[in-house]
């Protein structure tokens, strides 16, 4: 029992609420919600340090025993995921300052940022399976309204899509989950794991499993992706920038969890068919990265492509290939939310997405392009930036395994993200300046503190891997063996 | 203008039955801990109730005489759910934990007192405040 776990889910709520009692308050609001992610950040960072030193924690809730009651469980993975969630939520309400408007505000934008957050915490915490849909719909219902509050018509349009693809896929979770109660009796993640174990995966669990594939893969942009472009690339950059770093990340980390908690019984159907399914997200994304000539297209596109190469890892089920993903994964949230901060500054500062109408922005703002070109760098994954390790690992991962296909074309798809990426650096940063300080749309004043605490952070994981290296690695063991997960979910409590 | 509906045997059959479905709800909050009822359906009857005076009355003349910002309510509700949960910690136990004790009140006699009561009343508060916003909100016809 470790009460500390529920702070990261709870904090939020409580902030986002008393928002809610205090709507005209809005620079009280700004200081509490910088205060609470930053109350998070410090938690996650203790907790982490417990789950280093005494293995993997956890929390049932009202006292009821597993299986029976509904626990929170912090293994290094998850734990290291609310983490990386706190950092990157706080530098983008920080950007959210100065450039989501006052009427965004009015209209509940801060309530509605922390109740995100408390449905990605949630569910990166969650060791109930109906516990992970109810976090999941409470980060929907806050993303639904986060993408159409401004009401401009593209963000109806891109609304609709969204929340007809996701109420699909989540009448499709609750199927996946009504079928996984009748099968073992039990929705308790741990429990079900153990049971699985015992009755063996036969063909009618292995079909459960791409259900629940299916599902997690709408969320997270795995193949089905053809919703994210637009509605990703609808609402402002500071909320943008939050779902292209988290929203994915949770269905990537419900995929992550389910096959190797549960469904690791057969990994040449389960894990071969998620390595084709990321091969064929990498290709298609890396085209459609390549193909366009607006920021936030090609931006959203590399959400798809950064989904690919962490399920590759995945999907190779190796020890180095888990390694890369995690690192990946962490990486990826840190370097899209910062790429997709600097694409809001070169539309706030040019009035357009559209690449050929700019040109010779590093003029005016050296520092914005350079961070631009470190992130793109750590994008595609150079050494020492952070990006790096986790794409090597990735592909030994998928060679150890095998895999030689799925390796070769995550280093094709690395050209085709470094092609895509300096074809906006080139664009807007390069080449000669048409417009003056005078004529820009918007300044960067207050927006680059965040820009330049993300900077920091991509640099400092590729640099200090070092230092994060073990707590990664037992991130990876934890995920390789569900035993461990089960023994503290149960705590030595007979498993009934 | 339009003529005033005659809607007299609708008001008074309203005024009664609004009485009969508070009580009810009442009625059904405290069976919840230990038959079939609590904060949920507690508060989802008396949001039927208070839908019922919106319908047979007027939006305007129900937030006069019921001057509540359903918002606000929700907000509240949640807070006191958590904050009950919070509640346990103090006393090294998980959160969410629950006591309950049994106390010789006059009039009920021996009583069970149990701390789940004040959870299902933000339960409740949650449920009638979300219920009346979302029924409210989808009523006015200007979008």
């Amino acid at each position: 029992m470790n009460n500390l776990l529920i702070f990261p889910v709870i904090l939020p709520l409580i902030a986002g609420l008393i928002f809610i009692l205090l709507p005209k308050q809005i620079r009280l609001q700004r200081l509490l919600a910088i205060i609470t992610l930053a109350i998070v950040t410090g938690i996650s960072i203790l907790i982490m340090n417990q789950v280093s030193a005494n293995g993997t924690q956890t929390l049932q809730l009202g006292g009821w025993q597993a299986p029976f009651g509904i626990g929170l469980v912090a293994d290094m993975f998850a734990i290291l995921l609310v983490l990386t969630t706190s950092v990157v939520a706080f530098c983008c309400i920080l950007f959210s300052f100065q450039t989501i408007g006052r009427n965004r505000e009015n209209h509940y934008f801060h309530s509605l940022f922390l109740f995100l957050i408390t449905g990605v915490n949630g569910s990166f915490l969650t060791g109930d399976l109906f516990n992970l849909y109810v976090f999941f719909e409470v980060l929907l219902l806050a993303s639904y309204v986060l993408v159409s509050l401004g009401g401009q018509k593209k963000q109806l349009r891109e609304t609709m899509k969204y929340v007809i693809i996701n109420i699909l896929s989540s009448a499709f979770f609750l199927i996946g989950i009504a079928y996984m109660y009748r099968v073992t009796g039990t929705l308790n993640l741990a429990h079900i794991s153990v049971r699985i174990a015992e009755s063996g995966q036969d063909g009618f669990i292995t079909t459960v499993a791409i259900l629940f594939l299916l599902v997690f893969g709408i969320k997270a942009g795995l193949f089905l992706f053809y919703w994210l472009p637009g509605s990703y690339s609808a609402p402002p950059a500071a909320i943008s920038a939050v779902f292209a770093a988290l929203l994915t990340k949770v269905g990537i980390y419900a995929i992550i969890r389910m096959f190797t908690l549960i469904f690791y019984h057969e990994p040449e159907v389960t894990h071969l068919f998620i390595g084709i399914l990321a091969a064929l997200t990498l290709i298609l994304g890396g085209i459609g990265a390549v193909g366009y000539w607006d920021i936030n297209k090609i931006l959203t596109y590399n959400v798809i492509i950064g989904t690919g190469f962490i399920l590759a890892g995945i999907a190779a089920f190796t020890e180095s290939g888990t390694l890369g993903s995690i690192y990946y994964l962490i990486n990826d949230m840190i370097v899209k939310s910062l790429i997709f901060l600097i694409g809001g500054v070169i539309i706030y500062l040019t009035g357009t997405s559209n690449l050929k109408e700019m040109s010779g922005l590093i003029r005016n703002h050296p520092y914005l392009g350079w961070m631009f070109f470190i992130a793109a760098l750590s994008l595609i994954g150079i050494p020492p930036l952070g990006g790096f390790i986790g794409k090597i690992f990735i592909t030994r991962g998928a060679f150890e395994a095998g895999y030689f296909w799925l390796g070769a074309i995550g280093l094709i798809v690395s050209l085709m993200i470094l092609y895509s990426i300096f074809k906006i650096f080139m664009n807007a940063f390069w080449g000669e300046t048409i417009i003056s300080e005078d004529e820009e749309k918007g300044t960067t004043k207050g927006v680059m503190i965040p820009i330049v605490f993300l900077t920091v952070l991509t640099i400092g994981l590729g640099l200090g891997a070092e230092l994060i290296n073990g707590y990664v690695e037992l991130a990876v063991d934890g995920l390789l063996n569900p035993q461990m997960y089960i023994d503290a979910v149960f705590g030595g409590n007979e498993i009934p | 203008m339009k003529p005033k509906a005659n809607d007299v045997i609708l008001h008074t059959v309203t005024k009664l039955a609004a009485i009969i479905i508070f009580t009810f709800s009442i009625d059904l909050f405290w069976a919840g801990h230990h038959f079939p009822g609590g904060g949920f359906i507690g508060g989802l009857t008396t949001a039927a109730g208070i839908v019922l005076l919106y319908l047979s009355f007027d939006i305007e003349s129900i937030q006069r005489n019921l001057p509540i910002d359903y918002k606000k309510m929700a907000a509240i509700g949640v807070l006191i759910a958590v904050f009950t949960g919070l509640a346990g910690m103090f006393y090294g136990d998980n959160f969410l934990e629950q006591t309950f004790g049994y106390f010789d009140l006059p009039v009920f006699g021996e009583t069970e007192l149990a701390t789940a009561v004040l959870f299902d009343v933000g339960v409740a508060l949650a449920v009638i405040g979300t219920a009346i916003t979302i029924i409210t909100s989808i009523s006015e016809d200007e979008l």
